[in-house]
């Protein structure tokens, strides 16, 4: 007895729509014109990565202590190695190294905290993160506090200057930004204006000007006989830089809110600064984590830039480490190794960003 | 007769130091005060210190000679010229710079991101390697990475590398032909002219008609095609009025043509593929910010893909991509300053970095410097302002 259910049984889908198959004919083949696209790029691939691998891996040369261990005609990551204290460190002192190793540390410890959940009062600590931790860093870095010895700034250098100029210029140009925020959202006319005028002036200058200024034109405006540390006037200058890109961000944020945010809060009987810092800012800010990030990582890049006024950041001890007369002729390994290490810190951080703004992405946009 | 109580109808008045009026008035007499006082001990410590060191103040230093050369201008200048002639080379040399650093960065920017939005999984890819690269790599090691490792690798004059003996690439620049355009070239810019005024007819007529019968009209070819045709007929016409001066080898190097010196060749090279990566993610993003629906009513409306692009995604992602675009472009123009690092000279290194030295007018050397690169930032964000009003969606 022949029993008819209704339909039979759907048939496979072709071997050639599904599978590794299926996927490299809808990917990679598709069309005549993109299977030519797709060659060429396999080749122009080829063309490219296996000199690179070969320079970067198989011929380089890893171990030794001088450019006699270079003989292979790659790579020399000798001198990478070689000089690498110089490269983190610039000239500190070797004996305290620990130092700036600790501090970091600190850092780090407080970043993963920020960033676990279950952590309790998570406030209190972003703000010890962002006001007393600049203060130990400080005295741990620059020293003559407990028995700890100076050491002036003009020996901090390498990848830990870069990262005190960029992370002294947000932690210093938040505060200064969200002021000039809300100065620019002001009623007040003059408040207003002197706000704008702020932004736009240093929005519209390059950062190299700046530090011109600051390092030619500074110790002109002082009264006479205050002398100023070198680094302290690149920090001036590239916080004040920073300020108004802040400020821009900060706006950008308080424009998200909602307008029954702000009347709710006057309905309450909230005068101007506890409506802001009760009801606005958290909120505001809580939107420009990610544009934060962001102009961080432009700082980072931007750090490199005291290069031209003569400052021992990371790019700075890597060309001084290249013209050392033991190491003539490294400059691409140089270059390399820097490009690398400023390439993992933005990668990652924009990586994050682009997380954050996923996991903020809450509501509020109208 | 008993006295009248007067209503009391208005609410007790606030002390006066509790009114708003009052309170924002104080608070910006303050501010004012503050800031006239801080800049009064400002020029006041900066006239004093000025005494001190004997320097004088004012833009006098601008008519005494210069007495220094520099290694690319495109106006006549000399070590006698002034040091206002300077200025005016650093100014030209930054936005020749900066517009052919715009061009180069928006070609590789837009070319980069088709490739990005591809169907084709591994040209996307590589595209996204680009970007991601170029991207988080600071620009001041790109800038020195071009010059000092790449152009450095380039042969010496003598063993140049020669394409069609026309052009030639060595350490010391890229020799182009350089045009003489002789007397009877004027036929050809008079074609030139002609093309485009017809092309906007031609475009004009189209639009007409296609309003008129629903017919339509490639305007794109048509215009291509005059104003191809126009000035190459023109330019036979008239007896090929355009001589080639060719670069020579003559002894050490080459003499004759056009040179594009290492300096600019470097730091257009970084400009162009530095900023190139930031503008193919303005453009996706702008792209991405077109929802889905659009695509889909435009495909239901019957529309080819083509087409849709065209009329219905790129009119309305512009209104994302132009304002990130511009900043692009004022960031490019901004960083061109970079220029210092390897010695072209563009207008902060020849003329906050040479001038400077030579007169020790700091402040007025950075504030004519500043207020050239403000004059063109706020320019172009009044222009943006105007042009995001006129775009602004309409909302209820």
């Amino acid at each position: 007895m022949i029993k008819n259910n209704g339909f039979l049984p759907a048939l496979p889908p072709p071997s050639t729509s599904v599978g590794v198959i299926g996927w490299l004919r809808q990917n990679l083949f598709p069309s005549p014109l993109n299977t030519v696209l797709t060659i060429l790029a396999i080749y122009l691939i080829y063309l490219v990565t296996v000199p690179t691998v070969s320079w970067v891996f198989l011929n380089a040369d890893w171990v030794g202590e001088s450019r006699n261990a270079c003989t292979s005609g790659g790579a020399c990551w000798v001198f990478v190695a070689a000089r690498f204290d110089l490269f983190m460190y610039g000239f500190y002192p070797e004996s305290e190294y620990w130092r700036i190793n600790l501090a970091f540390a600190i850092l780090a410890l407080l970043l993963v905290l920020l960033n676990i959940r279950q952590v309790p009062r998570r406030g209190w600590l972003a703000a010890f993160t962002l006001i007393g931790y600049p203060v130990v860093a400080f005295y741990l870095f620059s020293g003559g506090l407990f028995g700890l010895d100076e050491v002036e700034t003009s020996r901090w250098g390498g990848l830990s200057l870069t990262l005190v100029l960029s992370g002294v210029g947000i932690v210093a140009s938040l505060p200064i930004g969200i002021v000039l925020a809300l100065g620019r959202n002001s009623q007040m006319p003059i408040v207003k204006a002197v706000s704008i005028v702020f932004i736009e002036f240093w929005r519209g200058v390059p950062l190299i000007t700046v530090l011109f200024m600051s390092s030619v034109m500074l110790p002109l405006f002082l009264p006479e006989g205050t002398s100023f540390d070198k680094l302290l006037r690149a920090m001036i200058g590239i916080v004040l830089f920073e300020s108004a890109y802040m400020a821009e961000v900060v706006r950008g944020g308080l424009a998200a809110i909602p307008r029954g945010q702000y009347e709710a809060a006057k309905a309450l009987g909230l005068n101007y600064w506890k409506s802001m810092v009760l009801i606005i800012l958290p909120q505001a800010l809580k939107l420009v984590i990610p544009g934060i990030v962001n102009t961080f990582i432009a700082l980072f890049k931007d750090t490199t830039l005291v290069l031209i006024i003569g400052l021992f950041d990371l790019l700075t001890t890597i060309e001084a480490g290249f013209k050392d007369s033991n190491w003539l002729g490294y400059a691409v390994e140089g270059y390399v190794f820097a490009a690398l290490i400023y390439w993992i810190f933005c990668f990652s951080m924009s990586r994050y960003s682009q997380n954050l703004e996923r996991k903020l992405h809450t509501g509020h946009a109208r | 007769m008993a006295v009248e109580q007067q209503p009391s109808s208005a609410p007790a008045k606030a002390a006066l130091w509790r009114r708003p009026v009052f309170r924002s008035t104080v608070f910006q007499v303050l501010l004012v005060l503050v800031i006239v006082y801080v800049g009064n001990s400002l020029l006041s410590n900066t006239l004093h210190n000025l005494h001190q060191r004997g320097i004088s103040t004012g833009f006098d230093f601008l008519s005494n000679a210069a007495g220094f050369g520099i290694v690319q201008s495109l106006i006549d200048y000399q070590e006698t010229d002034t040091f206002a002639r300077t200025f005016l080379v650093g100014l030209v040399n930054t936005l020749l710079v900066s517009f052919l650093g715009i061009l180069f960065a928006t070609v590789i920017g837009f070319i980069m991101d088709v490739a990005r939005l591809s169907k084709n999984w591994l040209i996307a890819k590589l595209a996204m390697v680009y970007i991601e690269t170029f991207r988080n790599i600071p620009l001041l090691l790109q800038i020195l990475f071009w010059y000092f490792i790449v152009l450095n690798k380039l042969p010496l004059p003598r063993q140049s590398m020669n394409l069609a003996d026309v052009f030639f690439i060595n350490k010391r620049g890229l020799y182009l032909p350089s045009p003489i355009f002789e007397s009877g070239f004027w036929v050809v810019g008079v074609a030139i002219l002609v093309a485009i005024v017809a092309v906007i007819f031609i475009a004009r007529w189209a639009r007409a008609r296609q309003e008129r019968t629903g017919e339509q009209f490639h305007t794109v070819y048509a215009s291509l095609a005059v104003l191809f045709s126009l000035p190459v007929l023109a330019y036979f016409a008239a007896g090929s009025p355009v001589g080639w001066e060719i670069p020579e080898l003559k002894g050490f190097n080459f003499k004759g043509g056009f040179v594009v010196i290492p300096e600019l060749a470097a730091l257009l090279l970084a400009l162009s593929v530095y900023t190139a990566a930031f503008i193919a993610e303005a453009v996706r993003s702008g792209i991405l910010a077109v929802s889905h629906g659009q695509t889909e009513a435009a495909y239901a409306l019957g529309l080819r893909p083509g087409p849709t692009l065209r009329l219905v995604i790129i009119p309305q992602a512009l209104r994302v991509i132009i304002p990130q675009l511009t900043s692009q472009y004022l960031n490019l123009t901004k960083n061109s300053s970079l220029a210092t690092a390897v010695g072209y000279p563009d207008l902060v290194s020849v003329f906050a970095g040479t001038t400077l030295n030579q007169t020790g007018q700091a402040i007025e050397v950075i504030a004519m410097t500043m207020a050239v690169y403000l004059t063109i930032s706020l320019t172009i964000s009044l222009l943006m302002n105007w042009y995001n009003k006129k775009k602004q969606l309409v909302e209820r």
